[in-house]
């Protein structure tokens, strides 16, 4: 396989992925900011421009953050790389020069998302009742992992895709509990004091979490068992350990495939080892916000020694 | 389709009695069919390409047939045509014996655009210049077949000559259970084996280079690397080290020793021939010159393609192969021959004249089918420049029922079968494209002047 393959491969995995969890920001915020006071609902939906970071090439747009300049800015804005349009473009652009990698279900998944996305602006957004779009991005996303599982050779073309997915996976849900966890934490609680259940609810099922976190904890919404839910649990399928899981078998099979020991895959059992051992205890005792800072400038720094490792940008 | 006499040519009868006996409607519904099928593909090529920009080429469902005994006249006349061929460019850059013996006028080789100074003294690695030949002919009789043109650089369509195989295969399988009708889907099985043989390797690695998705046949390499089951590459990812040329992958270097280049000689390696062109290898030229990396073609093989050397082809047959050639060429004029050039220009209104270099079907003038105003043009340009233009008699070339309009009707066709070389033998897949004139009269066959194709049949004997 080409380098060039392999970076087209990654990315198609980064972007699709980003659609998904750009879908699901936007959920959560539409979610609480429907049962919020409205100085709270304009918070959530800034919020969704601090976990992705654009908040400053917003500002240079739009005046306001609201429902309908956020989602916009978030769906439809092609100069915006962390858009679901943008990210999808770029999505089938990779796609589209991999038709000799990828199987031809894959190739109209992608082709099918992207046609139906032309066009759409926040009144079909709004039109779908809000959620009605996201699920439908989730959904497409949902199907092209399903049918990459289903039909693509496992050779090392499918393990970049992987690496994609996962990559940018783990960076999104850190960004997300990031932002989210100091936004809803009261400021004058310490960690556990009373908080809003349906905010909290609402974090939770933007991650697919809320019946999982009920069935492992059986108990009321903790913002540290939010935490370790997203952080620590290796069974919950977004959280960063688990996602670094799936890295840590993918760079095991990179191994096997090429004999060869690379830089990143030493970073990356790094980060997994601290997330495999770490304690609770000890993320709180030096600070969340500290920890999941420094979780997403490793795993930024880890794309970056995979680009050089494998020759990804030629 | 039919003989002098207007009698049926006995290939065509099986044919004949499909189109007789076939109701219209089913033909109309056939051929919607078959657009739509062609579309579908289109759509699965040109997506590879930009958009809905890349045109498809119509697609005649009436095959062109050929038979077992025209073919094997036509298949071993093409295998001399193009030992020869390989034999005269391992001459001309080397002992250049056909110059010295007068055959060819030196500077009709040496100074040709198409002549590659960095190829002289350099043998490709096992010897073999032209390793895919398409070689362009076209039938006026029985067993009277005329080469028209060498194409011995990169020559393109044979992935039209597979998919429309394909495409007849499932509109009409009863055909082909009627009758016996040579196989051409090993061609990318028998090409990958010929690029193999290229290089002194065990067990070489292969690519294709391609300009890229802008390319017109950018389809068609990534069909031929996706059949082979090879990389597909462009300039960026090769690059030359420690005197070889290697391919990025994750795994680290790999070693690349046959290049099936898609893009022409200029643009092979900036650093020795155009130093503006992006889509080449910077040290590609150096390791071929040492024996390192096969290119397929080689070096500089246009020369013997061009139009004027054309006109030398018979001889060339005869001084290297010590035979009579098989297959006719057309009489040539060269306007560089005083006397020629004099004839010509006395009779533009019966020639076909043609640039040197042209292809395609543009910059030609077909005397019998042009105004005066176009005449007197073009006898302008080649006072100018005379040693740029050829002139040929109009053939009468053979006709294949076609859809046209108003039903079926005759139309003009030609071949490009597509020959393969290795050091020990000749290849060709029977058949080859078949090219249509849709316009009535008219002798210009090229896609890009609105010429169709046709699925090719060699009958089995």
């Amino acid at each position: 396989m080409l380098s060039r393959t392999a970076d087209n491969l990654y990315w198609l995995g980064r972007y699709f992925e980003r659609a998904e969890n750009t879908a699901r920001m936007l959920d959560v915020a539409h979610r609480s900011a429907l049962i919020s006071r409205q100085d709270v609902a304009a918070a959530d939906w800034g919020s969704v421009l601090g976990i992705s970071g654009t908040a400053k090439s917003f500002a240079t747009k739009y005046d306001k953050a609201d429902a309908r300049n956020v989602i916009t800015y978030m769906v439809t804005d092609l100069e915006n790389l962390t858009s679901i349009s943008a990210c999808i473009r770029r999505a089938r652009e990779n796609g589209r020069a991999l038709r000799g990698s990828i199987t031809s279900e894959m190739w109209e998944c992608l082709n099918e998302t992207y046609l139906s996305l032309q066009g759409k602006d926040y009144d079909h957004v709004a039109a779908s009742g809000f959620s009605g779009f996201f699920d439908w991005v989730k959904e497409r996303s949902h199907l092209f992992r399903g049918v990459t599982f289903g039909t693509m050779l496992r050779d090392d073309a499918y393990h970049f895709l992987r690496l994609g997915t996962f990559l940018e996976r783990a960076d999104n849900t850190a960004r997300l509990l990031d932002v989210k966890y100091h936004l809803l934490l009261p400021a004058s609680d310490a960690v556990g004091g009373v908080v809003d259940y349906y905010q909290w609810a609402a974090l939770l099922r933007s991650v697919s979490a809320l019946r999982a976190y009920k069935h492992v904890y059986r108990e009321a919404i903790l913002p540290w068992r939010v935490a370790e839910l997203l952080i620590l649990r290796e069974d919950m399928p977004r959280s960063l350990r688990a996602s670094f899981r799936e890295i840590d078998v993918l760079f095991g099979e990179l191994r096997t495939r090429y004999h060869r020991d690379y830089e990143c895959f030493r970073l990356a059992g790094d980060i997994y080892g601290k997330l495999r051992y770490g304690r609770m205890e000890e993320i709180f005792q030096g600070g969340l916000h500290e920890f999941l800072t420094d979780f997403i400038r490793r795993t930024a720094n880890l794309g970056k020694q995979i680009a050089d490792d494998f020759q990804l940008a030629a | 389709m039919r003989e002098p006499g207007g009698g049926l040519r006995p290939a065509y009868q099986n044919l004949e009695t499909w189109l007789t006996l076939t109701p219209k409607e089913e033909f109309d519904r056939v051929r919607s069919e078959a657009d739509l099928l062609f579309r579908r593909l289109g759509i699965t090529f040109t997506v590879y390409g930009h958009g809905d920009t890349e045109r498809l080429i119509p697609f005649d469902i009436i095959p062109r047939v050929i038979t077992a005994a025209q073919w094997a006249h036509v298949r071993k006349g093409l295998e001399q045509r193009v030992r020869a061929m390989n034999a005269f460019l391992t001459d001309i850059y080397g002992n250049r014996d056909i110059l010295r013996a007068g055959i060819i006028p030196e500077d009709l080789v040496l100074t040709n655009k198409q002549f590659r100074p960095e190829a002289a003294g350099v043998t490709p690695p096992r010897g073999v210049y032209v390793h895919v030949a398409g070689i362009d002919i076209v039938r006026t009789g029985e067993n009277d077949f005329y080469v028209l043109e060498d194409n011995l650089r990169t020559p393109s369509g044979v992935s039209y000559m597979l998919e429309n195989r394909v495409i007849m295969m499932r509109l009409f399988p009863e055909l082909f259970a009627q009758n016996r009708i040579a196989p051409v889907d090993h061609y990318p099985e028998e090409l990958l084996n010929t690029l193999r043989a290229a290089s002194p390797s065990a067990d070489p690695t292969v690519v294709v280079l391609t300009p890229g998705p802008e390319n017109s046949a950018y389809f068609e390499h990534a069909f031929l690397a996706e059949q082979m089951g090879v990389e597909l590459v462009e300039g960026q990812d090769l690059f030359v080290a420690n005197g070889f040329v290697y391919m990025r992958t994750p795994a680290g270097p790999a070693r690349v020793d046959v290049v099936y280049r898609r893009i022409d000689d200029d643009f092979l390696d900036p650093l020795a021939l155009r130093q503006d062109s992006l889509l080449g290898v910077p040290g590609l030229l150096s390791v071929y010159r040492s024996g390192r990396v096969a290119l397929a073609n080689a070096l500089g093989t246009g020369v013997a393609d061009d139009k004027a050397v054309y006109a030398f082809a018979p001889d060339i047959v005869r001084f290297y192969l010590n035979e009579e050639p098989i297959l006719k060429n057309v009489p040539t004029y060269l306007c560089r021959r005083p006397d020629d050039f004099k004839y010509v220009l006395d009779h533009l209104g019966e020639l076909v004249v043609k640039e040197v270099h042209g292809s395609g079907g543009y910059g030609m003038l077909i005397g019998p089918a042009s105004t005066k105003a176009q005449i007197t043009d073009f006898k302008k340009r080649i006072q100018a420049n005379p040693g740029n233009y050829i002139a040929q008699p109009t053939l009468a070339l053979s006709t294949c029922p076609t859809f046209v309009k108003r039903g079926i009707a005759p139309r003009h066709v030609d071949l490009r079968p597509y020959v393969l070389s290795t050091p020990e033998q000749v290849r060709i897949v029977p058949g080859g494209l078949t090219r249509v004139a849709l316009e009535k009269g008219s002798l210009v066959v090229n896609s890009s002047q609105g010429g169709g194709t046709k699925d090719t049949w060699v009958l089995d004997a």
